[in-house]
């Protein structure tokens, strides 16, 4: 029975992993190369999976006790050890390179790429876009108030032509890359898109980064990827994936942040002459 | 089969502490042996509580439409599930119990070299464990902080028991601390000092291997979290500033400022990898011998696995951030961190490589302990080639923070280890009570742990990679990737780990029943080599072996040795001793 239960549990494994309805959602990035690591992996391990346990059954079912068996006395073999050895260090080495190489590319944001921030806080998403100038202007999480709830640096002439989006859906350009810079002005949170394969923490005190090119048209889901609370598992966010009309028609419609101070301004004074008039 | 000169021994034996009354022999006991009990049974009690936290998790993620409990519950439970299951149920079962029961009566000594500092450390441990646990009753409960217990999230409002949870959580680890460093001295001290006459180290059998290389890591890991810990107090009730940096709580900015979340992260996992070997080496040594004895052969490449235990546990301080490649870390650790990872694989898949070919020519004996060693390689060796997914930085990228992590970490370092707890109980439970476990009971707990668990983590993975996040309370309307069909997914893992629990409630009445009712266990009823069995009595008494130490002849692998008539030949027995089979005239020589 043992080894019968053993066999059920490798091929069915094998066949589950075949057949299965669960596997990852269709790619929207530039980081297929990311999969296809997973699918070499797969390749590797899988192999390794079958032979091991194969052997192992093999053994229960022809080493199992009998009557008149005795084992047989071998404290050791250096030359199996070593073939072993060698082999696991090959098959490792080969995971191994095609991942480095991969994660440099990771870490390596092309010059082109867009800078985008995405601030996170409990538990909602705000984006800034850089502007005409294209450059983010300089924040701090102590000039956070109800009116700046940004932390812009309001003596940073780069800050004025940034675009604000709090709470909103960030849209993107099909095919252009962008940089995410990630800033957090409370506690831990992750910027993570299932279909695009990327996620990073962000980290208050602290601005973290990495890059993609969205490669498909469409709406997805941003799921924060690290506990950050009771209210986790409901941090979430849109992006949207423009072709570049699209793009540019929602870009018009968003607010600098030079017109969202001039904007408040105006209500301020607004209101101030509505009370006096009374 | 080796044999060599005995030494003389160095020192004369110093005369035990005897106790003068029942408090200071069953309560207050100095006997390393009791002491074991007292650490199996805490342990067990406060794992039980993390078990049915897990239950309650469970129902919550199959079925979030009941909402059995709320999100700050939920929160609170992942958190002291994790914690507890980690710390005070591996690391105490693995270190004080099996360590304090198997040492001395392995190494051939009386009892540990400081009984008195033995005792202490049970009860320190004890306090740290009913500390954690008042915590559950204390306004907003336990901490809810994962069991990473990651600033600033963990000292912060929008967690719950941020009140007094997190002030108890860390006060527990500190005292936790403080008594396994007793403990862990004592056993690094007896393996070290306390070995019998002819016990050479390379002749210890692998679970003391496993356990001393295992506590000698704790010592040098755990002083990072209790500093990490300290630290997070500071910060929590002095308002300084280790780890946290201006920030704004619901849009009230704090007077902190300076700090760095991310070197928490670095000092929590500079424990926290070695923790995972403090947890794994024991498990692999323990699982070795396990198998050499009911496989009656010898451990394949003996020396080869020593080295790979040593090894193995030095590699493990320089792993840690490959817990934090997402973390915002200078992303170039990732190469150096990626590499060291994926080196410390050939040790280990050495290991498994050596348990499998010390099955190849044995004669296997299907007991239940060999069932949980057959267990444990199919568990750990899915665990450690999903960790070749997540030890290798740009895969883990994508699966980092999913559900694939959260199977990988079960199969290999909670699946793994506790079947060959499991399978350790079922084996040294004659030795301790002087019973057999009822058979019946053991094979189908075995069964429905085994089956029942790699039901529900080998399945768990697959949600990973559509890339449902962990410790999330619901997952709501999310079509994309949780469809239907992964609910019901979720549905069935949740019925499976049921059962699990279902069937340790069979082994804790098991455990019971049979203490009373369980067939009287022949001497030695594994016909094991190794001195733990050769004692005078079984269970053996206060001072372990009668009046004179046992001295040790041969490595601790002495199975079906050609010649010798039994297929064994205890540690104790000098070549002239053993009786030859028919037709030789001395071991491992025919007669011609």
């Amino acid at each position: 029975m043992v080894p019968f239960i053993l066999l059920i549990l490798i091929i069915g494994s094998v066949l589950f992993h075949l057949y299965t309805p669960w596997y990852s959602t269709p790619i929207a990035s530039n980081w297929g190369s990311i999969d296809s690591t997973i699918e070499l992996t797969f390749w590797m391990t899988g192999i390794v999976y079958i032979l091991v346990l194969g052997f192992m059954t093999y053994c229960v079912v022809k080493f199992r006790n009998t009557k008149n068996r005795k084992a047989d006395y071998e404290p050791e073999s250096k030359k199996a050890e070593v073939i072993l050895t060698v082999l696991t260090t090959i098959g490792v080495a080969g995971l191994l390179a095609p991942g480095l190489i991969v994660w440099d590319d990771y870490v390596s944001p092309p010059e082109e790429a867009m800078p985008i921030e995405a601030m996170g806080q409990q538990w909602y998403w705000n984006f800034r876009l850089p502007g005409e100038d294209g450059i983010l202007g300089t924040t701090d999480a102590r000039n956070i108030s109800a009116d700046n709830p940004f932390g812009m640096n309001e003596n940073d002439p780069n800050g004025k032509d940034d675009i604000l989006i709090e709470g909103d859906t960030l849209h993107l350009e099909h095919d252009k890359p962008v940089k995410f810079l990630l800033r957090s002005i409370d506690v831990l949170h992750n910027f993570y898109v299932p279909q695009f394969r990327a996620k990073m923490d962000l980290v208050p005190g602290m601005v973290t980064f990495y890059w993609i090119k969205p490669t498909v048209t469409g709406n997805y889901e941003i799921l924060c990827a690290e506990l950050c609370g009771v209210g986790h598992h409901a941090m979430r966010g849109e992006v949207q994936v423009d072709n570049a009309n699209d793009y540019q028609d929602w870009l018009n419609d968003q607010l600098t942040f030079e017109a969202i101070q001039e904007q408040a301004m105006l209500d301020r004074e607004e209101k101030l002459a509505f009370n006096k008039s009374n | 089969m080796s044999e060599s000169i005995i030494p003389e021994s160095e020192l004369e034996e110093v005369e035990l502490y005897h106790p003068k009354s029942w408090w200071t022999e069953k309560v207050f006991s100095q006997d390393a042996k009791l002491i074991a009990i007292q650490y199996g049974l805490t342990a067990f009690a406060i794992g039980f509580v993390a078990l049915v936290l897990s239950w309650f998790m469970r129902i919550q993620i199959a079925f979030p439409e009941m909402a059995i409990i709320s999100e700050g519950t939920y929160y609170q439970f992942i958190t002291m599930h994790g914690m507890i299951m980690v710390v005070y149920l591996l690391t105490a079962l693995f270190l004080g119990a099996f360590g304090n029961y198997l040492i001395p009566l392995m190494v051939g000594a009386r009892d540990m070299v400081f009984p008195y500092l033995n005792m202490v450390s049970y009860w320190t441990y004890l306090v740290a464990v009913l500390v954690l646990f008042v915590s559950f009753f204390t306004p907003g409960g336990p901490t809810g902080a994962g069991w990473t217990l990651y600033p600033p999230q963990a000292i912060l409002g929008g967690t719950p028991g941020q009140e007094t949870g997190i002030v108890l959580m860390l006060v527990s680890l500190c005292i936790f601390i403080v008594g396994f460093t007793m403990g862990g001295l004592n056993y690094v001290i007896t393996v070290l000092q306390a070995r019998t006459r002819g016990m050479t180290l390379m002749r210890m059998p692998l679970t003391v291997w496993g356990i001393f290389t295992a506590t000698v890591l704790a010592l040098f890991a755990f002083p990072a979290l209790f500093v990490s810990a300290v630290m997070m107090l500071f910060d929590k009730l002095l308002m300084t500033s280790f780890f946290m940096p201006a920030l704004v709580e619901f849009g009230e900015n704090l007077s902190y400022g300076g700090g760095s979340p991310i070197l928490f992260q670095h000092l929590f996992w500079f424990f926290g990898h070695p923790e995972v070997y403090i947890v794994a080496l024991p498990a692999f040594g323990i699982v070795s011998d396990l198998i050499s004895i009911h496989a009656r052969k010898n451990i394949f490449g003996f020396r080869m696995m020593v080295w790979a235990i040593v090894g193995i546990g030095a590699l493990s301080f320089i792993v840690w951030a490959h817990h934090m490649y997402v973390s915002g870390m200078n992303p170039y650790f990732g190469f150096f961190f990626a590499t060291t990872t994926l080196i410390i694989a050939v040790p280990t898949a050495l290991k498994v490589y050596n348990w499998i070919l010390t099955l190849w020519k044995g004669n296997i004996h299907l007991t239940i302990p060999m069932l949980f060693c057959l267990g444990f390689i199919v568990t750990f060796l899915n665990g450690g080639l999903t960790g070749l997914f997540l030890g290798n930085v740009i895969v883990d990228v994508p699966l980092s923070d999913t559900y694939f992590v959260v199977a990988h970490f079960h199969m290999v370092m909670g699946i793994a280890p506790v079947l060959v707890i499991l399978g350790a109980i079922y084996h040294w439970y004659p030795l301790i009570t002087g019973k057999m476990l009822h058979d019946g009971m053991g094979r189908f707990h075995f069964w429905i742990t085994f089956v029942g668990s790699y039901l529900i983590y080998f399945p768990m993975h697959y949600l990973g990679f559509i890339g449902v996040p962990r410790r999330y309370y619901e997952m709501g309307q999310t079509e994309a990737l949780y469809t239907s069909s992964a609910a019901d997914l979720n549905v069935f893992i949740t019925i499976a780990a049921l059962a699990v629990g279902f069937a340790q409630l069979v082994f804790i009445y098991n455990v019971f029943w049979s203490a009373k009712n369980g067939k009287v266990a022949e001497k030695n009823p594994w016909k094991s080599t190794s001195l733990e069995w050769q004692t005078p009595e079984q269970p053996p008494i206060h001072g372990n072996f009668g009046k004179e130490l046992p001295v040790v002849y041969r490595w601790a692998y002495d199975y079906s040795v050609p010649g010798a008539e039994d297929d064994f030949i205890p540690q104790d027995v000098p070549n002239e001793k053993v009786k030859l089979a028919e037709g030789y005239k001395e071991l491992g020589v025919e007669k011609t």
